[in-house]
């Protein structure tokens, strides 16, 4: 089946981030409440131009009711989809079919978590089915490392490879003034660093941090007579293979590839045409399956790719350009924060801010490696 | 009984079951219906020998030793996760070969492995 999108039809017209890093004293809701009223606001709109929610938060299952009660919205449609990490991903593609049906007129995709400053511990009800659960993995990072140390074993990834992720999204961050963790970082340092669940150390962790982002999408024509630069949708895919890393036909190949491949053809842009890529690094070894699957290098390349310096600022393809997961923020769920970082990038206000960022991708892992959610954004150009 | 509560049964008597779809594929964990078919299944009982696909040695503060976690192809095609006793980090290696036995120590019965020869 060949899917039907509308492509650059409906646009990103406001975003916001708010409250990344530390932001002690606030719930999980007032600072994604925040990020919303930034949003609309950056869209030159109201909260009275709203008229559909999407949200995904870590510690309320009924998000989407407690959220419009607290911002006195009475959405026409309210979408609570719990994919993880990649959920965002997944609003947009059901809030740009929505607009383009004329069934919705302006869409609020909104998350935030204070995870760090309540406690420092992952915010998430969600844990081992009951066939894994009795052998005790560390939910969800032995997920990845079981990846991690089968993409080692069959293709010679190395925890140098891995390392370089980690060492290139700090390489961004330390000129992100909204990036957290900007210290300086050492190959020494990560090859030394704890093992939590063999290959992954906490190098190759994301960050534990508080934040929140939002988007406000609304068809292109409007968009464009809005306050900012306009950020066209141009595809959005979704792929689930799995739960369980243990049900994986392969562990070393994600639904990245069914999502990416889906979301370029709609764009109508192969790996090439991107300029930049914002992927979801909850570990090190994310970046180099989804760079594998998402077709920007080889299966089983992808280490010695990020250990070209490829990713890295100055290389051919800028990866993560805030910081990522890995050194920006990870509120628990990153998503989001990869699309704002993508769609900042082609308004050209980022703080790594490329040059001829006409194309970008936003990539987007939920559970463990189980779910995957491309988006493709463009700039006007590509209209 | 649910497919389940069936599979638990058999383990508690120390016998490891799997499903067979028509395609001849082997299923794991127990279900209703064939994945992606949605057709029927039949029981068959696994030799229990495997080969380890994949596996994370997990530290713990000392003086706690490590344990792990590994997951397991079973010869008839399914895979699952579970862990092999009497190894250690030196000798734990993917491609080993394993058999499956049943441990009844703790408060249900438990799928282990443990090394085997080829």
């Amino acid at each position: 089946m060949t899917d039907t999108f509308p492509r650059a039809r409906t646009a990103i017209a406001g975003l916001a981030t708010f409250g990344i890093g530390e932001t002690p004293g606030y719930s999980s809701m007032e600072l994604t409440a925040q990020a919303a009223l930034l949003a609309v606001a950056d869209a030159g709109l109201t909260l009275a131009d709203v008229d559909a929610l999407f949200i995904c938060q870590p510690d309320d299952f009924f998000a989407g009711l407690s959220f419009a009660e607290y911002l006195g919205l009475q959405p026409r449609y309210t979408d609570n989809n719990r994919t993880g990490g990649s959920a965002f991903m997944s609003h947009m593609a059901v809030a740009a079919m929505m607009l383009e049906a004329g069934y919705i007129d302006c869409a609020l995709i909104a998350y935030g978590s204070n995870q760090r400053s309540n406690g420092g511990k992952l915010a998430t009800k969600i844990t081992n089915n009951q066939w894994d659960a009795p052998y005790a993995p560390i939910f969800p990072l032995t997920g990845y490392a079981l990846a991690a140390a089968r993409h080692m074993h069959e293709y010679g990834t190395t925890r140098e490879d891995l390392a370089a992720v980690a060492l290139a999204a700090r390489a961004w961050a330390q000129t992100n003034p909204e990036a957290f963790a900007k210290g300086p970082l050492s190959l020494e340092e990560c090859l030394a660093a704890r093992m939590i669940s063999t290959p992954i150390s906490v190098r190759d962790c994301c960050l534990v941090t508080d934040g929140a982002a939002a988007i406000v999408m609304t068809r292109t024509p409007r968009a464009r007579d809005l306050a900012k630069p306009a950020v066209p949708l141009l595809g959005a895919a979704a792929a689930t293979w799995w739960n369980s890393i243990a049900q994986a036909k392969d562990v070393t190949v994600t639904a990245a590839r069914e999502s990416g491949a889906r979301a370029m053809a709609m764009a109508g842009v192969s790996p090439s045409d991107i300029r930049t890529a914002q992927l979801y690094d909850a570990f090190t070894i994310n970046t180099i399956l989804f760079l594998e699957d998402l077709g920007f290098c080889a299966k089983g390349e992808g280490g010695r790719f990020v250990s070209s310096g490829a990713i890295a600022p100055g290389g051919s393809l800028p990866v993560n350009t805030n910081g990522g997961g890995l050194s920006c923020c990870h509120p628990g769920m990153y998503g989001l924060f990869a699309v704002i970082e993508a769609a900042r990038q082609i308004r050209g206000e980022a703080a790594n801010q490329l040059s001829g960022v006409d194309v970008a991708l936003a990539h987007g892992n939920g559970g463990t490696l189980s779910s995957q959610a491309t988006v493709v954004l463009g700039s006007v150009a590509t209209l | 009984m649910s497919p389940e509560t069936h599979w638990r049964t058999a383990l508690a008597e120390g016998r490891l079951l799997l499903q067979r779809a028509e395609d001849g594929s082997a299923v794991f964990p127990p279900r209703l219906a064939a994945p992606g078919s949605g057709g029927p299944l039949e029981w068959f009982e696994a030799s229990g020998r495997g080969r380890v696909y994949t596996l994370s040695w997990i530290n713990r503060k000392p003086p706690a030793e490590p344990y792990h976690v590994a997951l397991i192809d079973l010869d008839e095609g399914a895979r699952l996760m579970s862990r092999v006793e009497g190894v250690t980090p030196e000798t734990l290696a993917i491609g080993m070969r394993v058999e499956a036995f049943v441990d009844h120590d703790g408060d249900a019965p438990l799928l282990l492995f443990r090394p085997v020869e080829d």
